[in-house]
């Protein structure tokens, strides 16, 4: 790759999103550092408190206990919906029509409001009008209003639901991108499925397996809509997440100390958390982090000089 | 070690619209070595992969010792094949890249090591087999990809694909010599694709020449080079190519645009054919055969590739080193009539052509 | 030739059969899978009194009642109509924010590029639900509360960085000659970026703005929050009628396909090029 050139001017490019990011982003955040230190009875009666509300949230039970629960949950999501997600791509068409409608079939849990979700799923489990509520109930109690297992086993399943074609179509597009050559080297060698799968696809598919545990990582730890429409945390809190806990301190009880102190640490938490994982999951690929064969050296290139150049005559002249 | 028999092989890959390989029928013999050789594009690898079983062809059939395998998969081919860019598994070392064929087909250990180290001898790779194949120089990646071919014993034929296309010039002749012994020592049936004249003429016993998905002649390096039974054999071996000029046939004189060229050894030629010539066989002569003007002459060091033109036509000689004529003036060529050819219109050789009788020889 | 090659590669005799195997398995597991939405259009097409009466799986009276009544109320429409009108705006701004950073990212090198755009990447962490409060404030304060404009500029929070970051990616896969040629043959900068390098990388904008609509189309916390009424999401009018008593299952149904509605349209039209931004594993 040839070096990119240093230029200041750049800055100039950059500034409509420094200036979007800071009003959507910087100054909400510092409004939420400046809740999380003050005691604010109101517009002019103020009291430092320094770190007083933090350590208020980090011994609530409450908040450890919702803490607790949203690892539990991401931890469960990761081990469903990574392996289904990969089991699903390789059964999804490969070329053709079919592979154009199940893109476009897989795509739509993921492009359906996050509340919709809640709801259809919600209108889906009920006891008298759902279809799957009905079903279940005819070989086992099922309630997910009084029930904390059905309750957790409800949203559990429903994420997968919807999230589980994030994963799939990640895959999907890895699985794509290795060469034909992989395939039939290894057919030469007498390779096994297992073997195919364990030895050619599972170390290319590694990037992209690393973004889909990132991505559903995050995503779970930060989950609100679809839960807060289908139990709204219950049954007790049961299945009250995180942003949901943090929603009902901030909206409902207007503790606004209490709620910036959280918001600051759940947000550090999620950011530290990320880091680590992907340092630690990126360790030995460094430095360079990404090799590209000779083959798709000479692939790609031939993909983007070849429109180029012939474009370029077009339009340049 | 096997022979390897196509009959009427074909392959369409978009169900019969357009034929990526024209039917071929023909044996590889056991223990010889084939080169593939045409340009890119012209259904080389295509067949390779059908005798490899990787692809599945529309038509035809291929035998392995007499028998029938169209439907057997690769696994159960017993067939080695080398890809033209590297390809490795990138979790295994080297070595474990190379242990992999083996085990799959469960020798026994102390048999693996052994063969791993015999073939990593042959290709000096014995200091990086500990190493991951992603630390490897690319051209290191595709001698563990050929050492992968390699490394076992027992397969009815090993299929090369471009193997050196990423090796750099001095290696791929060490490479290329090592693969010729190995071959003469084992006995393994040998196809080799290349679109390096060199590479096929100096590896195979006998080389196939394809052109847009056909087999447009087949035999030893010298009959190509001597005899080609194609135009498109003409043009792409040898360098420079073969001459040609169109000519027009009453029966069996050759003439372009009035002019004599020479006679057809086959009788009754009459209607649109085209001459040809390598640079080889246009002979330098005192007075007889045609007179051309010189344009040009390039001192190759051994040889000389003298440029020439007639009319609307230019042809370019290849002559000793001792001849020498006047750039811009006259000379006299006369041509080999064991080595001149005329082809009609399907490109195929029909007849020798002897110079013109009237001018003599 | 995928076919065939996969098929040796898995290794057995029966290849065909195996092929189509896992394809009916493919199949059958997304009819599983379209169950719960199958079932929403199928209480979409009955009355409430019907669902709630009797229990049927396939439907015997279809009524067109509730997306009737969707379509008359404003509420309803209106609320609608607010969604489209701030997830398109929210594509349109982010894109031309967006556009001109993301080239500046996968051009040049310039002080606190790599920090910067770390930073940005760590608003796409930010849970919705820290940023609430000062949302409220602040767009209150802005004269931006219950306002397209404001929803539109809230979602800016994590579709910037998501835009800059595929684009980028699109971007840096035209070669850098391009602007080099483009430079020497006398263009600007400005005509150079619209006329040329924008249309070289269509596809790639097509792929964000897929993204785009579809992260603001779904996201329901903020957007409920920084309205009230002249603004009011079709979310939050589906979430604030499940607060009321007596609900009218047919009718959120019917709401809930007409959500469903314009994401597959979107999706149908970039179908091609999804996985090619999946690939790219910017997402």
């Amino acid at each position: 790759m040839d070096a990119k050139k240093k230029n200041n001017k750049a800055w100039f490019l950059v500034l409509p999103v420094v200036f979007v990011v800071a009003f959507t982003a910087i100054i909400p955040l510092m409004a939420v550092a400046n809740y999380s230190l003050q005691d604010i009875q109101g517009a002019d009666n103020r009291l430092f408190v320094g770190l007083d509300f933090f350590k208020r949230v980090a011994t609530d039970p409450n908040v450890q206990d919702a803490f607790a629960r949203n690892v539990t949950l991401s931890m469960q999501i990761l081990l469903i919906q990574i392996p289904l997600g990969i089991f699903l791509a390789r059964l999804m068409p490969k070329s053709g029509w079919k592979a154009s409608a199940a893109l476009v079939v897989v795509a739509i849990p993921l492009i359906i409001p996050w509340n919709v979700v809640g709801t259809t799923w919600r209108i889906f489990t009920r006891n008298d009008i759902g279809l799957g509520g009905v079903l279940v109930n005819k070989f086992t109690d099922y309630n997910l209003s009084e029930s904390t297992f059905d309750a957790w086993a409800t949203i559990l399943v429903m994420d997968t639901w919807h999230w589980t074609p994030l994963v799939t179509l990640l895959v999907y597009a890895g699985l794509r991108s290795i060469p034909q050559a992989y395939y039939q080297a290894a057919a030469i060698d007498g390779a096994s499925a297992l073997a195919v799968f364990r030895f050619v696809e599972l170390p290319k598919l590694k990037r992209v397996l690393m973004i889909a545990l990132l991505l559903r990582f995050m995503d779970s730890f930060m989950m609100y809509t679809e839960p807060f429409v289908v139990t709204g945390g219950g049954p007790g809190s049961s299945t009250q997440t995180l942003s949901i806990l943090l929603t009902t301190i901030a909206i409902g009880q207007f503790d606004i100390g209490v709620a910036g102190a959280f918001s600051l640490m759940y947000f550090l938490f999620i950011q530290i958390f990320s880091f680590l994982f992907f340092t630690v999951l990126t360790l030995d690929e460094r430095p360079g982090a990404t090799r590209v064969t000779p083959k798709e050296k000479v692939k790609s290139r031939e993909k983007v000089e070849k429109p180029v150049n012939s474009k370029l005559k077009k339009v340049l002249k | 070690m096997a022979e390897i028999r196509l009959e009427g092989l074909a392959h369409s890959y978009d169900g019969g619209k357009t034929f990526a390989l024209n039917p071929i029928s023909m044996t590889f013999e056991d223990g010889k070595a084939y080169a593939l050789l045409g340009p890119s594009g012209c259904g080389k690898t295509t067949l390779l992969n059908i005798i490899s079983g990787l692809l599945k062809p529309s038509h035809g059939k291929v035998f392995i010792d007499g028998k029938d395998v169209t439907n057997v998969i690769t696994d159960d081919r017993n067939i080695a094949q080398v890809f033209q860019f590297p390809v490795l598994y990138d979790t295994m070392t080297v070595r474990k890249n190379l242990e992999f064929p083996l085990k799959n087909r469960k020798l026994g250990k102390e048999a693996i090591a052994a063969r791993v180290e015999e073939i990593a001898g042959l290709l000096g790779l014995e200091d990086d087999l500990d190493r991951k194949p992603a630390k490897l120089r690319s051209d290191l990646q595709q001698i563990v990809s050929l050492g992968r071919g390699l490394v076992r014993e027992d397969v009815s034929a090993i299929l090369f694909d471009e193997p050196l296309t990423v090796i750099d010039q001095n290696f791929k002749w060490t490479l290329r010599n090592r693969l010729k012994r190995l071959h003469l020592a084992t006995g393994v049936t040998v196809v080799y694709v290349t679109h390096d004249q060199t590479e096929a003429l100096t590896f195979a016993d006998e080389v196939l020449v394809m052109n847009k998905g056909s087999l447009v002649q087949d035999g030893t390096a010298e009959s190509l080079f001597l005899e080609p039974q194609h135009e498109f054999v003409g043009y792409f071996i040898g360098s420079p190519g073969m001459n040609f000029l169109d000519v027009e046939a009453k029966s069996s004189i050759l003439t372009h645009n009035g002019m004599e060229i020479g006679k057809a050894a086959k009788e009754g030629l009459n209607g649109s054919y085209r001459f040809g010539v390598r640079p080889e066989f246009l002979i330098p002569s005192a007075k007889s055969g045609l007179e051309f003007k010189v344009d040009r002459i390039e001192d190759r060091g051994v040889f000389k590739l003298v440029h020439l033109s007639k009319d609307d036509f230019k042809f370019i000689a290849k002559t000793e080193e001792s001849y020498e004529a006047q750039v811009g003036g006259k000379a006299n060529f006369s041509f080999d009539s064991e080595r001149a050819f005329v082809y009609d219109t399907n490109q195929k050789a029909v007849s020798t052509v002897s110079p013109s009788s009237e001018g003599g020889n | 030739m995928t076919t065939t090659i996969a098929t040796s590669a898995a290794g057995k005799k029966t290849s065909r059969f195996r092929i189509d195997l896992r394809s009916w398995l493919f199949w059958l597991i997304m009819a599983v899978w379209a169950l719960p939405v199958a079932w929403l259009v199928s209480m979409s097409l009955r009355d409430n009194a019907d669902i709630l009466s009797s229990f049927e799986v396939i439907p015997s009276k279809i009524s067109l009642n509730s997306y009737a009544q969707f379509f008359e109320d404003p509420s309803w429409i209106g609320s609608y109509m607010n969604s489209i009108t701030y997830t398109l705006l929210n594509t349109v701004l982010s894109l031309l924010v967006a556009l001109p950073a993301a080239y500046a990212f996968s051009r040049y090198t310039f002080s606190g590029d790599k920090h910067l755009f770390f930073w940005l990447l760590t608003n796409r962490m930010a849970p919705a639900a820290v940023f609430l409060l000062p949302f409220f404030q602040l767009y209150q304060a802005a004269n931006l509360f219950d306002t397209p404009l404001g929803v539109a500029l809230a979602h800016m929070l994590f579709n910037v960085p998501l835009a800059v970051w595929i684009l980028e990616g699109f971007m840096s896969g035209v070669p850098k000659q391009l602007d080099e040629i483009a430079e020497v043959d006398g263009y600007r900068f400005g005509r150079f970026f619209l006329t040329i390098f924008i249309p070289m990388i269509r596809s790639g904008i097509g792929v964000t703005a897929f993204f785009l609509f579809m992260f603001s189309w779904v996201e329901l916390l903020i957007a409920r929050t920084i309205t009230a009424t002249q603004a009011k999401p079709i979310a939050a009018q589906m979430t604030r009628t499940i607060s009321a008593s007596g609900l009218d299952w047919s009718l959120l149904s019917a709401a809930g396909v007409m959500t469903i509605i314009p994401g597959v349209i979107v999706i149908w039209f970039v179908r091609n090029y999804i996985a090619k931004g999946f690939a790219l594993g910017r997402v």
